[in-house]
């Protein structure tokens, strides 16, 4: 295994680390659809988001590593869940992070017929593909806008339901596969669809520091990290250990952050005001600002954590004019400052 | 800034010592690419980094349309069929590892093969269905495009320090490290300290001044200047080397000129003492200085007037080819799954489909064959699955607007709104847009072919406007960039938005009854090239003219007195080459 940056390590880039620790607390939340352009660590804070995750408790012997307490009884009918007698065997697993490449063909990302076991046995028998390997945990696409369309829809479809359905080449099989899309791309290589961008829960812009010292920085971990991979992995284990206790105890109490109705009030307001299309902005909107409330350990969700999240969870869902320069970022700000500061 | 002023740049000596660099630190530094024809200059240094290597460090070639199996591994084929299981070979990523990928024709690259590829060079290791191969190489990208426009995919290009033009240069006999040289400067190198912050600091100054933003170039540049220490035997890196480092990874991918050339907002240098002394400070920005001084002398002397214009927009206009309607077609083109159908002729079976569609009978036919036959695998006729292919089929809208006369404000601003629009929804009808605007005697490109929006905006913010009319001019521009997008296989549409007076000949002279000889001969052209239009008439009244010069380019006529952004769009979206 090669050493993986330390998710603590990365300098600045605040937006995305946040909105990856919301996606990390709360699964449901849609998906992260980064904008950026390149060399501005998208794929670095990815793959060190899943170094830190904590491991996760599968069922003993599934393909699709079910969650024995949520998927029971309900994954796939080889797995052994399924015909085990007492208690189901359980292991460790760490979350699972997939790459996506551009140019995957279908078989390979839903599945297909098992060459092996058909050639060798006669038998019909599914080889599951990506979206099982990504089963709990994330899918991590680069150049998501470059990505072919038949596929983006797909892959939405199942992100949104939470399983896979495979009809094709005589078999049938549905198996379980809930995971937090993440998509990045570059915005000068063209344009998202808007149906397909309103389907990630929450969307952030990266670009490159602007401050000397914040450019140093980044260039000087880098380099620690390619001169001594452990022992840097090794400095920042306790700054992880700390960040991974935080998502674990978000976890827990993502549940239990009080909800009051003001709150509530506050995020369809905003939303009315910005003119939000559809009412994914505004639940979106609440589900991030209580993951981000558990996160900082709130017993409540307050008009901060409101503030906090209120531009990635709805700066990519503004009808947008494309005659009207001004982003929808900026349009968030002033509704905020206008309704807040008041 | 001048080339004399900085020293003698020589092209040759540098890329010898791009080579050199390349061999001490292959991991760190990624590769290079070349641009260059086949010819002695390329020959010649494929064989100098060949000469720097250790003797068994492998070098393959990889062609530009090589396919996913064979880059990354995957099922070999004939095995497959004589064990009756799946085999699994290694691919050609795997197979180079500690060595070289020499991958020809890089601009054919697809941009899926390219990302495939940078996969690999990110991790060091590819990972195949259920095993993961080592695969740390370094990657030689050679680009042949004659068209300053024929690149590298840029999810390569990013990836690699340094970027070579060896097009025109001489060979000359330089003396250069032996392979001996080169491996006691990979032992220095492992044992050289960390970089201090004024070396850091100078390279991110410069990379900010070049308006290079990646951080991935700023690395780059620190570990080329480390493999410049260890080659001249020096344990720390001195001005020398950071010179040479930022040469030849920060002059290929300067984006704006220095503050001195341009009033580019550089990072204040105060914001970025938190830990060092006013002292070191000045150092820095001294050392920084040098750095600046360094990769100007590496860039053409014209290049700040117009060369760097045009590098950010080659570099952006490259990568932009990315996704386009598709035409399915038998031979060509990236793969689209298979279907079944028969073997004809040029149709390419797709073995594995195949063989999984004879899968599941197997049993069944072993029963049912002669006992006589030691076929393996049974397949019959009906398990055939062929092979399809997707082409990218886009379309480039060229709008021509007339930016002369008291009307031109306002109708270049509502071209604008057109353009934009059109691209807002580019993403649906696949199209490029491209503006091409006259006035006085010239026609001037303001937008290249682009499917960028936020592109788009910027290169539209000022548009010029008022004066003569040459519409000759621009309807041989017009017909001109057609036919090359034409050439690059798009189908282009172009859309005259002006009132079809011309009064400005070819030659630039004025008078009316010339120029509108000149604009009907025009016309004709188009219709020659037998080229889609729409002439949008933009003036308030009617005129016989305007339609019979449309007719003449076979054009579809379409009066439109009040311009207007969105009725522009929509006439041309009426008009549009067809989805497929």
């Amino acid at each position: 295994m090669r050493a993986v940056f330390p998710f603590s390590a990365i300098v600045g880039q605040d937006d995305m680390k946040r909105a990856l620790l919301i996606a990390a607390v709360d699964p449901g939340i849609g998906g992260v659809m980064v904008f950026g352009d390149r060399g501005t660590g998208k794929s670095t804070a990815v793959r060190a988001l899943a170094a830190l995750l904590p491991q996760m408790r599968a069922t003993k012997g599934c393909v699709y590593h079910c969650d024995p307490d949520a998927d029971a009884g309900a994954c796939t009918e080889d797995c052994p869940s399924r015909s085990a007698k007492g208690a189901v065997k359980t292991e460790l697993l760490p979350t699972p992070v997939v790459d996506l490449p551009l140019g995957a063909t279908e078989d390979r990302v839903v599945g297909a017929l098992d060459l092996e076991q058909a050639l060798t046995r006669g038998e019909k028998r599914f080889e599951p593909g990506l979206l099982a390997k990504a089963h709990r945990g994330f899918l991590y696409i680069d150049e998501v806008n470059l990505l072919e369309d038949h596929l983006v829809d797909l892959l939405l479809d199942v992100a949104a339901s939470g399983e896979n359905v495979v009809e094709r080449e005589g078999l049938s099989v549905r198996h379980p596969a809930r995971f937090v899309l993440i998509g990045s791309g570059n915005p000068e290589e063209g344009e998202l669809r808007p149906q397909l961008l309103d389907r990630f829960g929450l969307s952030v812009d990266v670009k490159t520091p602007s401050v000397l010292a914040d450019r140093v920085a980044v260039v000087r971990q880098r380099d620690a990290f390619d001169r001594d991979p452990k022992g840097f992995v090794a400095a920042w284990t306790k700054k992880d250990a700390a960040v991974r206790a935080k998502i674990e105890k978000a976890r827990a109490s993502r549940g239990d952050v009080a909800l009051p109705d003001e709150a509530v009030e506050r995020a369809s307001a905003l939303c009315m005001k910005i003119g939000s299309d559809g009412l994914r902005g505004e639940l979106t909107l609440i589900r991030a600002a209580r993951a981000y409330a558990a996160l900082e350990g709130a017993e409540a969700v307050t008009d901060a954590h409101l503030r906090a999240v209120a531009i990635p969870a709805l700066q990519h869902r503004l009808r947008r004019n494309p005659l009207d320069d001004v982003g929808s970022a900026p349009r968030i700000e002033r509704a905020l400052a206008e309704m807040f500061d008041a | 800034m001048t080339l004399a002023a900085s020293g003698r740049y020589d092209p040759w000596a540098d890329a010898l010592r791009a080579a050199a660099l390349l061999a001490i630190d292959p991991d760190g530094l990624k590769g290079a690419i070349v641009r260059a024809l086949p010819g002695p200059p390329r020959d010649a240094w494929l064989a100098a980094l060949r000469a720097m290597l250790p003797a068994d460090a492998p070098m393959r070639r990889a062609p530009a349309h090589i396919d996913d199996e064979r880059l990354l591994g995957g099922l070999d084929l004939a095995a497959t069929l004589a064990a009756g299981r799946p085999v699994s070979s290694r691919g050609l990523l795997s197979e180079s590892d500690g060595g070289v990928v020499v991958l020809a024709m890089a601009e054919r690259c697809s941009s899926a093969t390219g990302a495939r590829i940078a996969m690999a060079l990110d991790a060091g290791e590819v990972v195949g269905r259920d095993d993961r191969h080592a695969a740390r190489f370094m990657l030689i990208a050679l680009e042949e495009g004659v068209e300053s426009d024929e690149r590298a995919p840029d999810v390569l290009a990013e990836r690699m320090a340094f970027a070579l033009d060896l097009d025109g240069v001489r060979v000359l006999s330089t003396a250069m490290p032996t392979a001996a040289q080169i491996a006691a400067a990979r032992v220095d190198l492992s044992r050289m300290k960390a970089a201090d912050n004024r070396i850091i600091e100078s390279i991110c100054t410069a990379a900010g001044a070049f308006g290079v933003n990646s951080a991935r170039a700023a690395m780059f540049t620190l570990r080329a200047a480390r493999a410049a220490a260890a080659l001249a035997g020096r344990g720390v890196v001195e001005d020398e080397d950071l010179s040479l480092a930022a040469r030849l990874v920060l002059a290929p991918r300067a984006r704006s000129a220095p503050p001195d050339q341009a009033p580019e907002p550089a990072p204040p240098p105060e914001e970025s003492a938190d830990d060092s002394t006013p002292v070191d400070q000045a150092e820095a920005n001294a050392a920084a200085d040098r750095v600046v001084d360094a990769v100007q002398s590496a860039l053409p002397a014209e290049f700040l007037a117009q060369f760097l214009e045009a590098r950010a927009e080659r570099r952006v206009e490259a990568r932009s080819r990315g996704a386009g309607a598709a035409a399915k077609s038998a031979r060509r083109g990236r793969p689209l799954g298979a279907r079944a159908g028969t073997l004809r002729t040029g149709e390419r079976l797709d073995l594995v489909a195949t063989l999984r569609a004879a899968a599941p009978w197997q049993p069944l036919r072993r029963r049912e064959a002669v006992a006589s036959s030691a076929a393996l695998v049974l397949v019959r006729r009906g398990d055939f699955r062929i092979r399809r292919f997707v082409q990218r089929l886009e379309s480039t809208i060229i709008v021509v607007v007339d930016a002369s006369g008291s009307a031109a404000l306002q109708r270049l601003a509502e071209a604008k709104g057109a353009v934009e629009t059109l691209l807002a929804d580019a993403y649906v009808t696949r199209a490029r847009v491209a503006l091409i605007a006259f006035r006085d005697s010239s026609a001037e490109m303001l937008l290249p072919p682009t499917r960028s929006l936020s592109r788009a905006k910027r290169a539209l913010a000022e548009l010029p406007g008022g004066g003569t009319t040459p519409l000759a001019t621009a309807i041989d521009a017009a017909s001109v960039l057609a036919q090359s997008e034409r050439a690059k296989g798009r189908t282009p549409l172009i859309v005259f938005l002006t009132d079809g007076r011309g009064n400005v000949g070819r030659d630039g002279a004025t008078g009316r009854v010339q120029a509108e000889a000149d604009a009907l001969v025009s016309a004709r052209g188009v219709r020659a090239a037998n080229l889609a239009a729409v002439f949008i008439d933009t003036s308030p009244r009617m005129r016989p003219g305007a339609g019979a010069l449309a007719a003449e380019m076979g054009a579809v006529y379409a009066p439109l007195p009040f311009v207007e952004a969105g009725a522009v769009a929509s006439v041309v979206r009426a008009h549009a080459p067809a989805r497929r």
